[in-house]
């Protein structure tokens, strides 16, 4: 079965945060993440983006590692998008 | 240090943790697999890599040649005739004790994902780094990274550190069958009974079917 990527991308969230998947389906645009969730810090972020490069397969640059595509799940996914894009 | 489990059958794994950070994230996960070989019979012990955990040697002072050295050490003194190494485990375990490789990592991949953390942390409070700056103070300085302070040599050495060919066979997360994701993707240290039931069959069906 071949996933969007929101779906895999909501899949790979659950497991960082050990959600259950019904939890992950509710995220919307303005679902606070880094920052707001106190277990998503710098290092979960840090594995997060090692995760989204093997599971997308994409390279994120130094000069995207900023907070602000991460605030929440609305700026993730459209990082992701944006990364896919190319 | 150790922790042990005794068994009853003639094999003895040595075995050897995940690195840095992954650690804690990974220790409940190998405690959980060697409670499940002990119970097939199968002897285990997990050494305590100098500088962490009860360790007294500071951790700055270490070097993975000095984690290899110690993790032959180990080998030798508890007789382990095979090896289970996790995550960056795989990048120190004793080359020629066969056994296996659980989600091996290179060197560079741990590197990255700590340096990441510290560039993210580090905009937050208002200052740029660059990780090729950083990287070059680290390999001349040492660098704190995961609230761990890692050494001049061991981040040189993890630069270039990548799984080397050894008589162990990879196991990838993927082959433990299961849904969930890798514990060390985990924000949170935690634990996966299917993942620890799986891992621990596979090492000990292959103890059993003997050598390939």
């Amino acid at each position: 079965m071949i996933l969007s990527t929101d779906a895999r991308l909501r899949a790979l969230l659950g497991e960082v945060l050990a959600l259950p998947p019904a939890r992950v389906a509710a995220f919307g645009p303005d679902t606070e993440l880094f920052g707001a969730l106190p277990e998503l810090d710098s290092l979960a972020l840090g594995n997060l983006l090692g995760a989204i490069e093997l599971r997308f397969a994409v390279t994120i640059h130094d000069d995207e590692v900023h907070a602000e595509h991460f605030i929440t799940y609305g700026a993730l996914a459209a990082f992701v998008q944006s990364k896919l894009a190319g | 240090m150790a922790l042990t489990f005794a068994g009853q059958t003639p094999w003895r794994l040595l075995i050897v943790p995940a690195l840095f950070d992954e650690a804690p994230r990974l220790r409940r996960f190998t405690v959980e697999v060697m409670r499940r070989l002990a119970g097939a019979g199968i002897a285990s012990a997990l050494p305590d890599l100098p500088g962490t955990n009860e360790s007294l040697a500071p951790l700055a002072a270490q070097t993975l040649g000095d984690w290899r050295l110690a993790m032959l050490g180990a080998a030798r003194h508890f007789g382990a005739t095979h090896v289970l190494s996790v995550c960056g485990g795989a990048l120190i375990a004793p080359a020629t004790l066969p056994g296996w490789r659980y989600a091996p990592v290179s060197g560079g991949t741990l590197l990255r994902t700590m340096l990441r953390a510290r560039l993210l942390a580090a905009r937050e409070a208002g200052r740029d780094e660059t990780s090729e700056a950083l990287l070059a103070r680290g390999k001349a300085d040492g660098l704190v990274l995961a609230g761990l302070a890692i050494g001049a040599s061991c981040i040189a050495e993890l630069t270039d550190a990548i799984v080397p060919d050894a008589a162990q066979r990879d196991i990838t997360h993927e082959q433990l069958g299961v849904t969930s994701g890798g514990l060390w993707l985990r924000a949170e240290p935690g634990e996966d009974a299917a993942q620890a039931d799986a891992l621990a069959a596979i090492v000990a069906v292959g103890l059993k079917a003997g050598p390939p």
